[in-house]
C-alpha cells in the first residue's frame, strides 16, 4: 500500500463527512426517484414529446425518473470510494503523529 | 399572649427562610456580606483554601491607597519577577522543540518558605541557561569566521593560480599594466615599481559587489585589481536575517595609501577581512590548522548544545508547576493587599460578598486554613448587615450555562430579580427554529453539535485558542438545542432541503376534479394554471395528520398559502410569549413586597394586552376554526375587522359572529380605562401611602414601645433585611422627605412607563413578524440552491451524468453549509436573540446588576496551554 498522505488531517476529516453525507443523501434521492416520487418531477429532464405521448402515456417519464435513480446510487457509490479514500487518509496521518520527529 | 404568639410566627418564618431554597435558576442567589478575621500567620492559607473552592468575592478595604503602597508590594514584585524567569524558560524550551507534559497539574499555592526555595531554583536556572546561551553563541560567532576564512582560502588559490599562468605569458603586461601607456612619467613609474604589491582579501554580500567594485575604480583610479567569485555554500550569520550568499573578493593594490584607501573602503562595505597567505605553503598550513580547528569547535558546539538541552528537559518537567504556583501566590498577595489590618496589628480584616448557603462551607475553610498554618488563635467569619446591593450569583451546570450566558449578555438580573434563563432554554431554540425551519439542516447541526457533546471532555477540542471555535463549543448545547427544535419545526413546515416529504399521504385528489368536478381531457390539455376546488367532494379529504401537506411544494401559489399561515403563526406566538413576559412580572412584584404594583401595573397592562392583541389571536383562531372552503369567497378579512374595531364601525361589513359589536366594544372601554389606572395608580398610591404614614407614625411609635422584647425588634430588622426592604422607624423622617421630592420623578417615571409599554405592545407584535419573514427567506434561499445546483446536476440523463453529479453535490453540500447553515443560521440566532432581549425581557426584566465575581483559581489551569502563559 502506498504511504503517502496527499491531504492533512482537517482535509481528510472533512472529507469523510462530506462522503457520509453524500452516501446518504444520494442514495435516499435514488430510492425516492426509483418511486417515482411526484415530488422530485422538475429535478427529471422530461421533453415536450414525452407529454404528448398517447399511447404509453407515463412510460418515457417513468423511464427518465429510473435512469436519474441510477445515477444518483453511482454517485452515491463513488462517494463510498471517496469516503474509504477519506478514512485510509485519516488513518495514515494519525500513524504519523505518532512517529517521533 | 399574642406578643409571644407573634414572637413564635416570627422566629419560625425566620428560620425557615434562612434554610434557604436556594431557586436554582429561578432567581438568583441570597447574598450576605461576611467580614472575616484572619490572623497574621495564618491569613496566606485561609485565603489558599478560599481560592481553591472559589467561593467569596472580595471587597477592596483600602480603595485610596496606591498600587505601590500597598502592604504586600515586595512579595508581588517578587512573584512577577519569577514569571519573568519562566517565561524565559518556557521561550527557550519551546525554541528547542521540547514536548511539555500534557497533564493537568494543580498544585497548591506554595507557603511563603517554599516560595523562596523555587525562587532560588529559577534564579540558578536562569543564571546557567543564559551562560550557556552567550557561550554558545560566541562560539557559532567564531565557527563561522573560521569557515568563512576556509572558504576564501580554497576561492584565492583559483585566482592566484590563473594570476601565476598569466605569468609565464605575460609577465610584464599583468603586473605593469599602465607603463606603455603613461611612458612619459619615468618618475611616478619608478615609484611604482618600486611600491609593494599588497593583497587585501575577505568576504562581502552578494547585492554589495557592483558598488564595491565601482567605488574601487573610482577611488583607486585602477591602481587596484578585484577578482572575485561566489561561494556556492550558504553561511548564515546566526544574528542577521539577511540573503547569506557572500562573494569572496581579492584586491591587489599598489601602494601604502592606496592600501589604506581600499581598507577604509572595505570597512565602509562592512567586508569580512581575513590575512592573504604570501606563498603557497603557507596557504596549506594555514588550511590544515583551520580545518582541525573547525573539527574541534563542531564538536564543542555538539556538546553545549547537549548539555543545553538536558537542562531544558529538566526544566520542563517542572515548569507548569512553578507557573501555576506563582500565579496562585501572586493571586493570594493581590487579595491580601485588598484586606485592611486592625488597631493591633496582629490580624487582617476582610470583607467579601458570600452567598447565604456557602457560609458553612466558609467556615469550614477557614478552619481548614488555620489547621494547616498551625495557628492557635482560628480564623472567623462573621455576617454583618449591609445596605449595599449585593452582586447576583446563579448557579449553573455545564447545560444551563450557554442560555445563562445569553441572558447575561444583555445585562446581568439585579439582585434576586426573576432569571429569563430556564425559560429561554425552550423558547429560544423554538424562536430559532420556526425561523430556520428545515428537516435537513437541523439533523445536520444537531449532528455537529452532537459531535461537539460526545467529545467534550477531549483536551484537543477544549483548548484551542481559536476565537471563532470557541464560541461554537462553548454554546454546544445551546446548538443541539436549536438544531432538534428545527428538526421538528422542519415536519411541521415539511421543508427538507426544500423538498416535501410524503409520509401519510397527500390528503389531495387530483381524480376527483374529473369525476365529481368539471375537468375534462381538454382541461389539462390547455396552458396555465389549473386550480384544484376544495369544494368539490373528494378533492379534500381533511387534513394532513403532521405539518403540511406534501403537494404543496408542486403549487404555484404555494407562498400566497404559507404567507397567511406563518404570518398568523408569528402573530400568535408574539402576543403568548410577550403576555408570558407580563406574568413572570408577578414574580418581581410579590417578591419585593410591591403588591400594590400587582393590582396597579400588572392587571392594566395584561388587560391592555390581551383586550386588544388576544382578541386579535382570538379572531385569527376564530376565522381558521368557523370558515371553511365552501365560504372562502364570503371569508371576512381580519384585519379591516380590527381596524373598524377600533374605527368602532361596526356595521359597514358583515359580523364574523353574533354579537361582535357588542363584545368589541366592550373590550375598548376595558383597553382604554387601564390606560389611565396604568399611568396615574402607583404615584397616586404612593401619594397616598406618604400622606397616610405621617398619620400613623405616632401609631407606629406607640406599637414599638409596647412590644418590649429585644429580640422581636432583632428578628424583625433582619426579616426586613432579608426582604431588602426597611421599615426601621427611626430613617422613616428623611424617607418621608425624599418621598416627597420623589413624587414629580415617580409621576414622570410611570408616565414614561405607560407610554412606552402601549406603544411597544403595538411595535412588538409587529416585530415578531420577523419569524415569518426569516422562514421565507431561509425556505427561498434553500429551493434556489436545490434549483440552481442540485437539478443541474440531476437533469443530465446521459451515463456522463454521473461523473458531472459527484461535484455538483459536492458543490451543493459547501454552499449548503456556508449559506443556508452558517449565514442563515447566524441571522436566525441573531433575531431570536433580539425577540427575547427586546420584546420579551422589556415587559419584567431590568439587567442592571453586578455579576458575582468569586476569587478562585480554577480559571488557571484552563488556561495553560495557551502561549500568552503570563
Amino acid at each position: 500500500m502506498v504511504s503517502c498522505v496527499c491531504c492533512g488531517p482537517k482535509l481528510a476529516a472533512c472529507g469523510i463527512v462530506l462522503s457520509i453525507w453524500g452516501v446518504i443523501m444520494l442514495s435516499m434521492l435514488g430510492i425516492f426517484f426509483s418511486t417515482h416520487s411526484a415530488v422530485l418531477i422538475e429535478d427529471v429532464p422530461i421533453r415536450e414529446e414525452d407529454m404528448h405521448n398517447q399511447q404509453t402515456p407515463l412510460q418515457p417519464v417513468y423511464a427518465l425518473f429510473d435512469q436519474v435513480g441510477y445515477n444518483c446510487f453511482i454517485a452515491a457509490g463513488m462517494y463510498v470510494v471517496l469516503g474509504l479514500l477519506s478514512f485510509c487518509q485519516i488513518r495514515m496521518n494519525k500513524r504519523r503523529e505518532y512517529l517521533v520527529h | 399572649m399574642c406578643v409571644t404568639q407573634s414572637g413564635l410566627k416570627l422566629n419560625v418564618e425566620g428560620k425557615l427562610r434562612n434554610k434557604g431554597l436556594s431557586m436554582g435558576l429561578f432567581r438568583s442567589e441570597e447574598m450576605c456580606l461576611a467580614q472575616l478575621f484572619l490572623q497574621s500567620g495564618s491569613a496566606y492559607d485561609c485565603i489558599s483554601e478560599l481560592g481553591e473552592l472559589g467561593l467569596a468575592e472580595f471587597r477592596d478595604l483600602n480603595p485610596s491607597v496606591n498600587a505601590f503602597q500597598r502592604k504586600f508590594v515586595t512579595e508581588i514584585k517578587r512573584c512577577e519577577d519569577m514569571e519573568r524567569i519562566l517565561g524565559y524558560l518556557l521561550k527557550e524550551i519551546k525554541k528547542s522543540d521540547i514536548p511539555l507534559p500534557e497533564g493537568q497539574v494543580n498544585p497548591n499555592a506554595p507557603l511563603p518558605k517554599q516560595a523562596l526555595s523555587v525562587m532560588e531554583q529559577l534564579q540558578r536556572l536562569e543564571l546557567e541557561l543564559s551562560e550557556v546561551t552567550r557561550n554558545k553563541e560566541k562560539l557559532q560567532k567564531n565557527l563561522l569566521e573560521l569557515t568563512e576564512y576556509t572558504h576564501m582560502l580554497h576561492i584565492t588559490k583559483n585566482f592566484a593560480q590563473r594570476n601565476t599562468e598569466y605569468e609565464s605569458i605575460q609577465t610584464q603586461y599583468e603586473e605593469f599594466p599602465f607603463l606603455e601607456k603613461e611612458s612619459i612619467m619615468d618618475y611616478s613609474s619608478m615609484q611604482r615599481l618600486g611600491a609593494k604589491l599588497g593583497f587585501i582579501s575577505g568576504l562581502i554580500q552578494r547585492v554589495k559587489i557592483e558598488a564595491f567594485e565601482r567605488m574601487l575604480w573610482r577611488v583607486c583610479k585602477g591602481y587596484t585589481i578585484l577578482s572575485y567569485s561566489e561561494i556556492d555554500e550558504c553561511l548564515q550569520d546566526p544574528e542577521s536575517a539577511e540573503d547569506p550568499r557572500t562573494v569572496v573578493f581579492l584586491i591587489s593594490y599598489w601602494g601604502d595609501q592606496i592600501g589604506q584607501k581600499v581598507k577604509k573602503i572595505c570597512d565602509c562595505y562592512h567586508c569580512h577581512l581575513y590575512p592573504y597567505p604570501n606563498s603557497n605553503e603557507e596557504r596549506a598550513d594555514v588550511i590544515d590548522g583551520l580545518k582541525t580547528r573547525i573539527q574541534d569547535l563542531h564538536t564543542v558546539l555538539h556538546r553545549t548544545e547537549d548539555y543545553l538541552r538536558q537542562v531544558l528537559n529538566k526544566a520542563s518537567e517542572s515548569v507548569y508547576t512553578w507557573v501555576i504556583q506563582v500565579k496562585k501566590m501572586k493571586a493570594i498577595y493581590h487579595i491580601l493587599n485588598l484586606c485592611s489590618f486592625d488597631v493591633t496589628n496582629k490580624c487582617l480584616i476582610a470583607e467579601v460578598w458570600c452567598p447565604l448557603n456557602d457560609l458553612p462551607a466558609l467556615r469550614r475553610a477557614l478552619e481548614e486554613g488555620s489547621r494547616r498554618s498551625g495557628a492557635t488563635v482560628p480564623s472567623f467569619v462573621n455576617r454583618i448587615p449591609s445596605n449595599d446591593t449585593p452582586p447576583t450569583l446563579i448557579r449553573t451546570n455545564k447545560f444551563t450555562s450557554g442560555f445563562q450566558n445569553i441572558v447575561d449578555s444583555y445585562g446581568v438580573g439585579n439582585y434576586r430579580e426573576v432569571n429569563p434563563a430556564p425559560y429561554t432554554i425552550i423558547t429560544f431554540p423554538f424562536l430559532f427554529a420556526v425561523m430556520f425551519g428545515d428537516l435537513g439542516h437541523g439533523i445536520l447541526m444537531a449532528c455537529f453539535a452532537l459531535w461537539m457533546v460526545l467529545y467534550e471532555n477531549d483536551r484537543k477540542l477544549k483548548h484551542t485558542r481559536n476565537e471563532i471555535w470557541n464560541t461554537f463549543f462553548e454554546g454546544r448545547y445551546l446548538i443541539l438545542m436549536m438544531g432538534l427544535f428545527s428538526v421538528y419545526t422542519g415536519f411541521i413546515y415539511n421543508d427538507c432541503f426544500s423538498k416535501s416529504l410524503n409520509l401519510f399521504g397527500s390528503r389531495w385528489n387530483v381524480t376527483a376534479m374529473f369525476t365529481h368536478g368539471n375537468w375534462t381531457q381538454e382541461t389539462i390539455k390547455k396552458p396555465g394554471m389549473l386550480s384544484l376546488d376544495p369544494s368539490v367532494i373528494g378533492v379534500f379529504s381533511g387534513p394532513y395528520p403532521f405539518g403540511i401537506d406534501p403537494i404543496w411544494n408542486l403549487a404555484s401559489n404555494r407562498l400566497t398559502f404559507l404567507n397567511s399561515y406563518k404570518m398568523k403563526m408569528s402573530v400568535i406566538l408574539g402576543i403568548i410569549h410577550m403576555s408570558f413576559g407580563v406574568i413572570l412580572g408577578v414574580f418581581n412584584h410579590l417578591h419585593f413586597r410591591k403588591k400594590f404594583c400587582v393590582y396597579l401595573m400588572f392587571i392594566p397592562e395584561l388587560l391592555f394586552l390581551l383586550c386588544v392583541f388576544g382578541y386579535l389571536v382570538f379572531m385569527i383562531i376564530y376565522k381558521w376554526l368557523a370558515f371553511s372552503a365552501k365560504d372562502s369567497k364570503t371569508a371576512p378579512s381580519i384585519l379591516i375587522h380590527f381596524i373598524n374595531m377600533f374605527l368602532m364601525q361596526g356595521d359597514t361589513i358583515q359580523p364574523l359572529y353574533s354579537g361582535q359589536a357588542g363584545v368589541q366594544a366592550f373590550l375598548l372601554v376595558i383597553a382604554f380605562l387601564s390606560v389611565p389606572v396604568l399611568l396615574f395608580g402607583k404615584p397616586l398610591y404612593l401619594y397616598w401611602l406618604h400622606k397616610g404614614r405621617n398619620h400613623l407614625h405616632m401609631y407606629q411609635g406607640y406599637e414599638r414601645v409596647r412590644r418590649c422584647s429585644e429580640e422581636e425588634i432583632s428578628l424583625m430588622r433582619a426579616h426586613d433585611m432579608e426582604e431588602g426592604t426597611n421599615h426601621d422607624a427611626l430613617m422613616s423622617s428623611s424617607e418621608s422627605q425624599s418621598e416627597e421630592i420623589d413624587f414629580a420623578d415617580e409621576f414622570l417615571h410611570q408616565a414614561i412607563h405607560t407610554i412606552e409599554y402601549c406603544l411597544s405592545c403595538i411595535s412588538n407584535t409587529a416585530s415578531y413578524l420577523r419569524l415569518w419573514a426569516l422562514s421565507l427567506a431561509h425556505a427561498q434561499l434553500s429551493e434556489v440552491l436545490w434549483s440552481m445546483v442540485m437539478r443541474v446536476g440531476l437533469r443530465v440523463d446521459t451515463r456522463v451524468g454521473v461523473v458531472f453529479l459527484v461535484p455538483v453535490f459536492g458543490l451543493f453540500a459547501v454552499l449548503t453549509v456556508s449559506i443556508l447553515l452558517v449565514m442563515e443560521g447566524l441571522s436566525a440566532f441573531l433575531h431570536a436573540l433580539r425577540l427575547h432581549w427586546v420584546e420579551f425581557q422589556n415587559k419584567f426584566y431590568s439587567g442592571t446588576g453586578t455579576k458575582f465575581n468569586p476569587f478562585t483559581f480554577s480559571v488557571f489551569h484552563n488556561s495553560i496551554n495557551s502561549e500568552s502563559l503570563l
